[in-house]
């Protein structure tokens, strides 16, 4: 089973995935190097597909590659952009290689990426594509044909506490992992208190019993990726006052970080919350002192002796 | 299509800008027709609403699933059991049903059938038992 399977299954250790940097040209082993400093403390990292309507190496190619190179992957599923029959054979495809775990999503519309002109799939949603997982996992595609043997997988979603309608996200999360998810990657959340709201109304009934709940951080450079996000990436939005704390600081890069770090200790600190998934646009080594500075061991020594990272309870 | 179909687009058109999908969940989705989503999303809202409550792909709509949601909770006269089916796990659209009438398929039962892989293996002796 891959390692992010045993996490789930132990119920109450540390889980750090990340976003795996996009492929666009260049050799296997460009790659290694790109996914060096994340690999050393994820325990596996999103193959991603096709992120934010842009087309990169494919989700099954980019897992493959990384199985190649001793990455654990997360393969990345939207449905923006291929319907049921594609999607499965995705699924099944990389299976073949021992590729375990699947992360479902509805995606980013066409509109939102470099080729806005292009054709919108969205033959299934989010919550429908989990089922489906699931089912190919129960040995059947979606048809009923029988898949002999069927494929081992760990299947988990991704769900935005910080958007709207605010107060029905958790219900939607609950909806993801009654449909059978695993592990849920939060968006990016700029509004601590809507982030803990979303997670106590999953822990008070019972739901991160069932499904490990990790919030993503991004490490930024300055005020300029916040200010992105907040306008140009669809369910985001950075309050004026945190653009306005780290673009007034004297150092900018160093606050930036500072607000990362604050918000991995808050988000760490919620009860129930079992990890983190983080995304590194510093490429400054940024990512190794996050880890250092939260107490995390590297995934090599929380692998072979102890993953004793205390999590809020 | 057909004359019943062409009735009921007659009537859900203009209220609902009803888009024929043959497997009518208005019910249970707040009034609200989810096939107006730009991604023709049946299970709740995507990762991308606007601050404002509008559509990632149509800033100047409000999203659908704000809106169905909203009227779940608050549309008077809603039966407690369509309000209660909101946060059911709504199967894929049959694309085949396009164009056809969703009172048809209702009364004949076509607009509930799934494909056999659709229920859980756990779920399907209670299932047959049910049906």
């Amino acid at each position: 089973m891959s390692r992010l399977g045993e996490l789930l299954d132990k119920g109450d250790e540390l889980i750090i995935t990340g976003e795996a940097p996009v492929i666009d040209g260049g050799t296997l082993e460009d790659y290694e190097a790109k996914l060096a400093e994340l690999a050393l403390w994820c325990d596996a990292m999103n193959a991603t597909d096709n992120t934010a309507a842009h087309a990169h190496a494919s989700n099954v190619a980019m897992a493959i590659a990384m199985q190649r190179v001793g990455v654990e992957p997360i393969l990345q599923v939207v449905c923006r952009d291929k319907n049921r029959i594609a999607q499965q054979a995705d699924i099944m495809g990389v299976a073949l290689h021992g590729v375990e775990n699947i992360c479902c999503l509805t995606g980013d519309d066409v509109t939102a990426g470099d080729e806005p002109e292009a054709r919108r799939v969205f033959d299934l949603d989010g919550p429908q594509l989990i089922r489906l997982a699931n089912s190919l996992k129960e040995g059947r595609y979606l048809s009923g044909r029988k898949i002999e043997p069927a494929p081992s997988l760990v299947i988990g979603a991704v769900e935005n506490p910080a958007t709207h309608p605010l107060d029905y996200r958790a219900q939607r999360a609950a909806k993801k992992i009654l449909a059978g998810a695993r592990f849920l990657q939060l968006q990016i959340c700029y509004h601590p208190e809507r982030l803990e709201a979303f997670v106590a109304a999953l822990h008070l009934n019972g739901f991160t019993e069932k499904c490990a709940i990790l919030p993503s951080v991004v490490a930024v450079k300055g005020p300029g990726p916040l200010r992105f996000m907040d306008s140009s990436v669809p369910g985001i939005s950075v309050p004026a006052e945190t653009i306005a704390r780290v673009a007034d600081a004297d150092d900018s890069a160093e606050e930036a970080y500072q607000l990362v770090l604050e918000q991995c200790q808050h988000a760490l600190a919620l009860p129930g919350v079992r990890g983190l998934h983080l995304t590194d646009f510093r490429k400054d080594g940024s990512i190794s002192r996050l880890c250092t500075d939260l107490g995390i061991r590297p995934r090599s020594e929380r692998e072979s002796r102890a993953n004793d990272f205390a999590l809020a309870n | 299509m057909g004359l019943i179909a062409a009735i009921e687009h007659v009537i859900k058109k203009p209220i609902w800008d009803c888009q024929m999908c043959g497997q009518c969940v208005l019910h249970d989705t707040g009034m609200t027709c989810p096939m107006t989503c730009p991604k023709t999303l049946r299970n709740g809202p995507c990762g991308g609403v606007r601050e404002d409550g509008h559509c990632e792909v149509k800033p100047e709509m409000r999203c659908v699933w704000v809106k169905a949601e909203d009227r779940s909770r608050n549309m008077p006269l809603l039966p407690t059991v369509w309000r209660e089916h909101f946060n059911n796990l709504r199967p894929p659209v049959d694309n085949r049903l396009k164009g056809d009438s969703s009172w048809k398929n209702a009364i004949s039962g076509r607009d509930k059938e799934t494909p056999p892989g659709w229920t859980p293996a756990t779920e399907a002796p209670e299932a047959e038992a049910k049906a």
